[in-house]
């Protein structure tokens, strides 16, 4: 990852002349092949039926019949309409009732995927080329031609990758690639509470949106974004480096020489990362409520006389967030760090004991920077795994408690992901939705980056080995 | 004081420490069982200010498995999702794994670095054009639970790090060698990869069976109305913030109960293989 950002540009040319020499080979193919080849520009696979090769030509041709067939009777429709998003929502028939024509959200979901569409095709028809281009090659030397069994069987051998990965690559593009392309669209378009389809229509609107999320007067969400946005960093800093040392500390104490009982202490741990989250996160959350367990001992006891109210005072529905973060997260960084301790050499404790450091100095200069440089990777996924970490927040505050200050219903505790499910949900202000998505990826896309470059175990591989 | 002495205080010390910090671990489990033994003649089954209960039954319990609740309904649901995850994500996740561990083919890189960047959209940013998508295929309300398992193994791809870390480890040698003895690559995947896996596939599957009992955020969503289809999260969601519903906080106690016991016991069985999974994946990144 810390290369590509270096060789960025250079895929970029790389890109152009590629596609240079693309278009060359495309002219090479028609002008020094025979007729079958020539026909294969038109009718697809052609050339591989005419040589007897009936897999692959048929294979070639169905895509062509199945292209043309999709274009005309569904891509097409959809595809037309992209520029506008349809332009007449629904007519009122004369009994009253009404037909719906435009449906924007088809015409977006549909015009994409038929894109796509294109773009696939025109690489298979490409390999149609080649593989015309290779059999003519083949043939000129006096080779034969590989036969229908072998096509099958290089599936289960040299091209066996494609097997393995054709049916994981589908779904992701259906249920990943698509979803995140139409909402980025989304992001430009004005589709909120007033412009639902069937019954309105949503277009384009440029970035209106945008600068609506950066825009700080009475209506923009510029202010809440900042609040919110600061929030989430300054949560996942602490959620990740506070549980990360706790985590090690408690590791070390169960690894000291003398401790019994070792596997109890850990299993005892170990059952936060068991139960159900929605469980246990939501019994803590009831605990701390106003009329919940832990108020109401404080007040028997007579230490308060009325309600510490935890989850409604915005700063301490925060430490309480981080506090409870703590129970949930100690227990993985202990696993984790429980077998990387242990292999930290012995004799390097024992040299810095001769020379009389304390324990906190040897955990200081020998522990921690080997920790570091070893669970540098971890840390940084850490890091982004809490800037979107939805289960903690949603199930103990769900963002709240919630303020006038803040526009579109955020809450003080609110992340990102958080703030945008509720957009997406409560508000169906999908516009704004798509847009905090699209900054959560920005966020989330830099601190990878800039962190990734500055890992010790990225720059010195050999460090400490 | 001699050394002795001193590691002495230090052991007493860290008992004391590691004492307390089991405490607080275990205090909500505890609680959480004692609540779920509440009679429903104290408070109704709502919340109490008190920890013991002064009255133990079995009410709760007894409500759970009753003709007026669908909770043995929403737990074989969830468990059907999970089971169903697990193996074909699993599946899915090894296949992705063995390609970009041991095959070299064009585009690797390229869908390596894609799949990346991806990850780093967030995943309820997809939310609606998902559940339009499941629409189409009839996956929603009653086919809900068709939909949620169809989501989770479609996607799953994405997840290969732990695994292909694991493959990784396997040395190249072993099929340089099956393949020049005439086995192919199917063949060395099935019968010499799969078997030498075990620690992995376990792991693996461990968390694709555990994912399911938290799922709220979508199984919510495409079940929205339609109780036949909800998981036990999302039902038993409604009980503790449906202020209306007060009276069955002792109920969400017991579907606690019922729903963290087995998994707890599962996961502790097989957490050799959990430890050994996450901290292969921690030091990989």
């Amino acid at each position: 990852m810390g290369n590509s950002a270096n060789s960025g540009k250079g895929s970029v040319g790389n890109f152009f002349s590629g596609v240079g020499t693309e278009f060359k080979e495309i002219g090479l193919t028609f002008t020094q092949g025979d007729w079958k080849t020539k026909v294969s520009y038109l009718i697809m696979g052609f050339g591989p039926l005419m040589r007897k090769q009936f897999l692959r030509g048929i294979a070639y041709l169905a895509v062509e019949v199945l292209f043309i067939w999709y274009m005309a009777g569904f891509g097409w429709h959809y595809l037309k309409d992209f520029t506008t998003l349809g332009t007449v929502a629904r007519v009122m028939n004369d009994d009253g009732t009404f037909s719906y024509n435009d449906n924007s959200f088809l015409i977006l979901l549909y015009s994409l995927l038929t894109i796509i569409v294109i773009f696939a095709f025109l690489v298979v028809w490409r390999m149609n080329l080649k593989e015309n281009r290779n059999e003519e090659k083949l043939l000129a030397a006096g080779k034969k031609l590989g036969t229908v069994k072998g096509d099958l069987y290089s599936l289960l051998d040299s091209h066996f990758d494609k097997t393995l990965l054709a049916l994981p690559v589908l779904g992701i593009f259906v249920f990943t690639v698509l979803p995140i392309i139409f909402m980025i669209f989304i992001a430009f378009t004005d589709y909120d509470a007033n412009h639902q389809p069937p019954t309105n229509l949503f277009t384009w609107v440029g970035l209106e949106n945008f600068k609506n999320l950066f825009s700080f007067g009475t209506t923009g969400l510029g202010s809440t974004f900042l609040t919110v946005l600061a929030w989430t960093l300054i949560w996942a800093f602490f959620a990740t480096f506070l549980t990360y040392f706790c985590g090690m500390g408690v590791a070390i104490m169960i690894n000291r020489k003398g401790i019994k009982f070792k596997k109890l202490w850990r299993t005892i741990l170990v059952m936060t990362i068991a139960v159900p989250q929605f469980v246990s996160l939501l019994y803590v959350y009831k605990m701390f409520a106003s009329d919940g367990l832990v108020n109401s001992y404080l007040m028997k006891w007579g230490w308060i006389s009325s309600a510490i109210p935890f989850w409604q005072n915005p700063t301490l529905a925060k430490i309480m967030i981080i506090v409870i973060n703590l129970w949930i997260g100690i227990p993985y960084t202990m696993l984790i760090t429980t077998g990387l301790l242990m292999n930290i050499p012995e004799d390097l404790y024992e040299s810095a004991r001769i020379d009389g450091a304390t324990g906190f100095q040897m955990f200081k200069s020998i522990t921690l920077p080997y920790m570091l440089f070893v669970t540098g990777p971890f840390l940084l996924t850490q890091f982004t795994g809490n800037l979107n970490n939805f289960n903690v927040i949603f199930l103990l505050t769900q963002g709240g408690p919630q303020s006038m200050k803040l526009s579109n219903n955020a809450g003080y505790t609110d992340l990102l992901v958080t703030w945008l499910y509720k957009m997406t949900i409560n508000d169906t202000n999908y516009r704004m939705a798509a847009v905090l998505g699209i900054m959560v990826f920005v966020v989330t896309a830099v601190i990878s980056l800039v962190v990734y470059g500055m890992l010790p175990s990225v720059r010195d591989e050999e460090g400490f080995q | 004081m001699g050394i002795k002495a001193k590691r002495t205080l230090g052991n007493t010390i860290t008992y004391i420490v590691l004492i307390i910090i089991s405490i607080i671990w275990l205090f909500p489990f505890v609680c959480l069982f004692l609540q779920s033994l509440r009679s429903y003649n104290e408070g109704g089954g709502g919340m109490v200010e008190y920890l013991l209960p002064k009255q133990f039954s079995l009410d709760s319990y007894k409500f759970l498995f009753s003709q007026d609740s669908q909770f043995v309904r929403w737990y074989l649901n969830t468990l059907v999702i999970a089971c169903f995850v697990a193996v074909l994500q699993t599946i899915v996740v090894l296949c992705v794994s063995y390609a970009l561990s041991r095959m070299r083919f064009k585009g690797r890189t390229f869908l390596m670095r894609f799949w990346l960047i991806l990850g780093m959209f967030p995943g309820f940013l997809t939310m609606i054009c998902l559940y339009f998508l499941l629409k189409q295929f009839g996956l929603t309300q009653a086919g809900a639970i068709p939909g949620l398992i169809l989501i989770s193994v479609a996607s799953s791809g994405m997840g290969y790090y732990v695994t292909k870390g694991y493959f990784d480890t396997i040395p190249k040698a072993l099929d340089e060698a099956a393949r020049i003895d005439g086995a192919s690559r199917a063949r060395v995947f099935l019968t010499m990869i799969i078997p030498m896996s075990k620690p992995i596939i376990i792991y693996a599957a461990l968390v694709a069976f555990m994912a399911p009992w938290c799922d709220y955020i979508f199984a919510s969503y495409v079940a929205f109305g339609y109780s036949d289809s909800y998981n036990v999260a999302v039902a038993m969601q409604r009980w503790v913030w449906t202020s209306d519903y007060q009276g069955y906080f002792t109920r969400f106690c017991a579907g606690g109960m019922l729903v963290a016991v087995p998994i707890t016991i599962l996961f502790i069985c097989l957490q050799r293989y959990y430890v050994e999974g996450v901290t292969g994946g921690a030091v990989k990144g």
